[in-house]
């Protein structure tokens, strides 16, 4: 895109924010296998520009939905890390007081409903939120993470036909990353591309370079305006890969050793440096810069998840019933 | 503790006599002018021309609130169930409804799993206030459109399940769960409905009750007793409350004098209105149309066996269906629902 449209700041604003993305991912790894979080978790290094793109084309009052792989997700949509990061620690003062934890991270106060980890689960859950915005004429949109994965799911259909024929302001957002756990997607759809099935359902589709933060956020934007002038929903396909295993506990050998380097080739952070770097957006220093500040917001969010109270075990029978 | 709410007294209530479908459809039809965030969805509700639902309960609906209020959708269960969750968390308060209870199986995820629990793992941040409605019970439609599933959703903490026997109960339960703040599986049985014609299978029990013509809410959680006795409190729901007073009237001539306690919702339980009936019985029959194993009677005779224990003079029996599908043949189905006869064996057996 023509990327002089966006300000230097929100330009040098979203880089920070795939930063942000990427070193939290890494930092929880390590905190993980040093064995200070709970559960399992599934990370998402690789697809920031996935992430930040799609928020950063969304405003206050929308809605967006995600997945089991979440963390950018909420860190893109802009959570507090502190409160993620108390939320993997299994803390009082997490974002679901510890009572979502890594596969339901998200804050809806925050724009970010608690992620749903049933493959597909949160496609009708973004068309309700829509429904909703339409019927008391918000100006909102709902945007929908779901993965390769979940395009084979019954819901998948049945939402985005009803999206269609009620035009609702939804934006269905297909990342792409190749593989449904060890499940490669050619081997589970026969048509070539996600955003081919668009036309099923008589709505635009498009795929984009997933890994190019500024062609996310400019097929974003155009979806999301186009849902909240009225005109409906669009199937965006992102295009991008995960670097790590499909969780924990996967060492991924079922993708090739030259396909991962192929991918990690196209790092969208890297990319972004090189081409900052190129136009005369980021030297040298500042990208250092921005690595020490945004490793400074993560030690706050360890040591505030750390010093965090854990909840009450009697906490367990709480929040069941609203009344 | 409730004070036990007699069917006896209702009827003394002054109003119309009105079928469970007319109840219904006005719970609905008040609550959607009290409040523009109730909204309807379901397929063939709102169809000019059309049924208003497969029990006639939307009919009419649509013309005094619009297409956008009153939401036909396509045959998709799962996809539509999800979208009401989705809106409800959006802050609307949508009433949907399956055509067959049999299709909530279809749906299960998105009640089970998100309508449930998204409070839960929000940490108490979010609320679903939604109702499903749906028509449960066997009609010689056999397998896949006659089951009874209250027990399956009772098993799923985070979700409100109410099963009303009679027009009065009905409305004033509906009304009350569309303005809860959880999510409502809201059970009704087809045989009770009070159309006529192909329901006529009810043979002669009766389907029409009074219902005010003031407003008013009931509560969840207070179950209702229908008939006073000394020597045996019956637990039903939906159909089996009024076969168990057909039983209780059998009983009488036979100098056995049952109670019979209405659940009306089963999440949240009336526990203390059955403890309290045991007690001065000693002796307890459940009936469910739904099936014997992990129904929710043998929840309720674990209870009272944990609570009552003390003061039972025989054995707890469950009067319900067998184990199987919902068969076809008339001859077998009669078999399968609990009949007036079998509740009466039953009580004569654990009374001697
Ligand atoms: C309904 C359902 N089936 C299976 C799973 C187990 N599972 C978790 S993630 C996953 C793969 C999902 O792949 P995709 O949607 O492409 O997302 P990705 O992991 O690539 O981000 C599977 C099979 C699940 N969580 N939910
Ligand atoms: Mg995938």
């Amino acid at each position: 895109m023509n990327q002089s449209l966006l300000t230097r700041e929100r330009r040098l604003g979203m880089y920070r924010k795939m930063l942000l993305c990427r070193m939290f991912e890494d930092r929880v790894n390590s905190l993980f296998l040093q064995g200070r979080m709970p559960g399992t978790i599934h990370q998402a290094q690789g697809q920031e520009a996935s992430a930040v793109g799609v928020c950063e084309a969304l405003q206050v009052g929308d809605m967006l939905t995600s997945t089991h792989r979440p963390h950018e997700h909420a860190v893109a949509r802009g959570i507090p890390v502190k409160f993620l990061m108390a939320e993997l620690f299994a803390k009082s003062t997490g974002c679901c007081h510890g009572k979502g934890g890594s596969m339901h991270m998200g804050d809806a106060e925050l724009g970010m409903l608690p992620a749903i980890a049933i493959v597909g689960g949160g496609v009708p859950l973004a068309a309700g939120y829509a429904l909703s915005f339409k019927y008391l004429k918000k100006p909102s949109v709902a945007a929908c993470f779901f993965g390769d994965g979940a395009v084979n799911q019954g819901v998948f259909h049945e939402t985005i036909n009803m999206a269609a024929i009620w035009d609702l302001p939804v934006v269905f957002v297909c990342e792409n990353n190749k593989y449904g756990a060890s499940t490669v997607i050619d081997s589970v759809m026969k048509v070539k591309t996600v955003s081919a099935r668009a036309s099923a359902y008589g709505i635009p589709g498009k795929t984009v370079d997933g890994n190019d933060v500024f062609e996310v956020y400019r097929a974003t934007l155009e979806a999301a305006d186009r849902a909240r002038t009225g005109q409906g929903p669009t199937l965006l396909e992102l295009e991008t890969y995960r670097f790590a295993g499909h969780s924990r506990s996967d060492p991924g050998h079922y993708r090739s050793k030259e396909e991962v380097a192929a991918w990690k080739k196209r790092d969208p952070i890297v990319r972004f440096e090189t081409d900052a770097q190129s136009s005369g957006l980021l030297t040298e220093p500042e990208i250092v810069d921005y690595r020490a500040s945004v490793e400074a917001e993560l030690n706050d969010a360890v040591a505030f998840a750390e010093s965090s109270p854990s909840p009450l075990a009697e906490e367990c029978l709480t929040d069941v019933y609203a009344e | 503790m409730s004070t036990p709410n007699n069917l006896i007294e209702k009827t003394e209530v002054e109003g119309r006599k009105l079928s469970i479908v007319e109840a219904l459809r006005e719970a609905l039809q008040e609550e959607m002018r009290r409040d523009e965030r109730v909204i309807l969805l379901g397929e063939d509700i709102g169809i000019k021309g059309g049924f208003g639902g497969a029990f006639t309960v939307t009919l009419g609906l649509s013309e005094e609130f619009g297409s956008q209020r009153v939401l036909d959708t396509p045959i998709s269960e799962a996809g539509f169930t999800g979208i009401a969750v989705g809106a409800a968390l959006g802050g609307l308060r949508p009433v949907a409804d399956v055509q067959y209870g049999d299709f909530l199986f279809l749906a299960m995820d998105q009640l089970a799993n998100h309508a449930a629990k998204l409070r839960y793992m929000s940490g108490g941040k979010l609320k679903v206030p939604m109702v499903m409605r749906a028509p449960v019970g066997a009609t010689t439609r056999g397998a896949q459109h006659g089951q009874s599933l209250e027990s399956h959703f009772m098993h799923v903490p985070g979700l409100r399940v109410a099963c009303p026997s009679n027009p009065y109960d009905a409305k004033g339960l509906l009304k009350t769960a569309i303005r809860m703040n959880d999510p409502v599986i809201f059970f009704e049985h087809k045989l009770l409905y009070g159309s006529k014609g192909s329901r006529k299978e009810a043979g002669g029990l009766e389907l029409f009750g009074t219902v005010p013509r003031e407003e008013y809410l009931l509560p969840f959680g207070q179950a209702s007793r229908v008939r006073q006795g000394r020597d045996v409190t019956i637990v039903a729901n939906l159909l089996m409350v009024h076969k168990s007073l057909l039983a209780a009237k059998t009983l009488a001539e036979q100098s056995i004098e049952a109670e019979v306690i209405d659940v009306r919702t089963l999440v949240p339980f009336d526990w203390e209105t059955v403890f309290e009936s045991v007690s001065r019985t000693g002796r307890l029959i459940i009936v469910h149309e739904d099936t014997l194993t992990g129904g929710w009677g043998a929840e309720v005779a674990a209870r009272v066996a944990d609570s009552c224990i003390g003061y039972l003079q025989g054995p707890i029996r469950r009067v319900t269906a067998p184990d199987t599908p919902v068969p076809f043949a008339p001859v077998m189905e009669n078999f399968f629902v609990p009949s007036v006869e079998k509740i009466v064996n039953a009580v004569k057996e654990i009374c001697q």
